[in-house]
């Protein structure tokens, strides 16, 4: 769920569009040169957007009896890499501000940050980390969607924090004022969102291996089968 | 159902769970009106913080009802399902396509080819040991 309409005072609306603008502008580099470069990777990178379109327009019922929707940028993080992810999530923002009333355009700036910068680069640095220890595939990538999903929602709460601290108990406490709305609604829905990178990354390694390999997905099971191969020989 | 397939479908039921679970017990019970989208529930947290603030800018568009609202939120859904399901169909019907083109590829060269001593001259080889023996 992103910040509505209107509700960031001006001044904060510009801040986190400055923000945001420098990343989405160099994700729209990288995603021409992606394109220009492997124009067969145009259809994955089309099914990636199409990812977090669905999962962004499902908005499902959590344990704190409150309704939130997962925001799909973690698949193509670990696909693409963030800066691309950032004109995808910056497109699905977009077409919700514009057609839904869903957002806004005055939040776009903040929005853009919290659900196509951090989550995309927090889901990727996570799936990273768990991949330089040797942990598998599949448990890497639901951990990278999980954390690409909650730290979207930890920044908005920040983000409506630093615009509307409370009265009496500061920053903090409007932090775990919008943290108890934001966040923890989105836990079992990240957890939602991991199981689903999961399936689609599942039917990606069936169907498209030589894409997942050529972007450094799969490269390392293909060493590790390079190497037995070398040893039977 | 193959072991593959099998996964696959504990991860979508997984899911379901996960979202029907909240409603099935009732998690939502101790609100005035339960399961309201979270964006909601924030911008009430903002006004009880700051009463005084007022929205500074308004929808371009606005959905003139919540059954449009749903109507364009499937349509966001359904564009992005339909992009997915043409992805993996495509996916799936080239590999097959591929498969056979080697089928085929492979089927009729085998008789006439010249250099595949091990399966063309198989029989011929074991008719020759028989005679010998």
């Amino acid at each position: 769920m992103h910040i509505a309409e209107g509700f960031l005072p001006p001044a904060h609306a510009v801040a986190w569009g400055v923000a945001s603008a420098p990343f989405v502008v160099h994700g729209v580099r990288a995603l021409n040169r992606e394109v220009r470069e492997h124009p067969e990777s145009t259809l994955l990178l089309g099914a990636s957007g199409a990812f977090t379109f669905v999962l962004s327009a499902l908005k499902l019922p959590s344990v704190t009896g409150s309704c939130s929707h997962p925001t799909g940028t973690g698949l193509g993080a670990i696909l693409f890499r963030p800066p691309i992810m950032a004109v995808l999530g910056t497109i699905t923002l977009l077409f919700q501000a514009l057609l839904l009333a869903h957002g806004g355009l005055t939040t776009l700036g903040a929005n853009v940050f919290s659900m196509a910068i951090v989550g995309p680069w927090a889901g990727y640095g996570m799936y990273r980390l768990l991949r330089r220890y040797d942990v598998p595939l599949m448990v890497a990538v639901f951990f990278g969607a999980f954390v690409a999903d909650l730290s979207t929602y930890c920044v908005t709460s920040v983000q409506l924090a630093l615009a509307f601290p409370d009265p009496s108990s500061g920053f903090l406490g409007a932090l775990g004022k919008f943290g108890s709305i934001f966040a923890v609604t989105q836990i079992p829905l990240a957890v939602s969102e991991g199981l689903l990178t999961v399936l689609v990354m599942r039917l990606l390694v069936q169907s498209s291996k030589g894409e997942l390999t050529r972007l450094g997905v799969l490269v390392t099971g293909r060493q590790a089968q390079n190497g037995t191969e070398a040893v039977a020989r | 159902m193959s072991r593959n397939t099998k996964i696959n479908v504990l991860l979508l039921l997984v899911v379901v769970a996960l979202a029907v679970l909240p409603l099935a017990l009732g998690l939502g019970d101790h609100k005035e009106e339960p399961f309201t989208g979270a964006d909601g529930e924030a911008e009430t947290a903002i006004t009880e913080i700051e009463p005084d603030y007022e929205p500074w800018f308004s929808p371009l568009y606005e959905p003139p009802s919540g059954e449009i609202e749903s109507a364009l939120f499937s349509v966001q859904a359904a564009l992005g399902a339909g992009v997915l399901a043409y992805y993996f169909g495509l996916r799936r019907g080239r590999r097959q396509g591929e498969q056979r083109a080697r089928a085929e590829l492979e089927a009729p060269d085998t008789p006439n080819a010249p250099d595949t001593p091990d399966t063309a001259s198989a029989p011929d080889a074991e008719k020759s040991t028989q005679g010998r023996v």
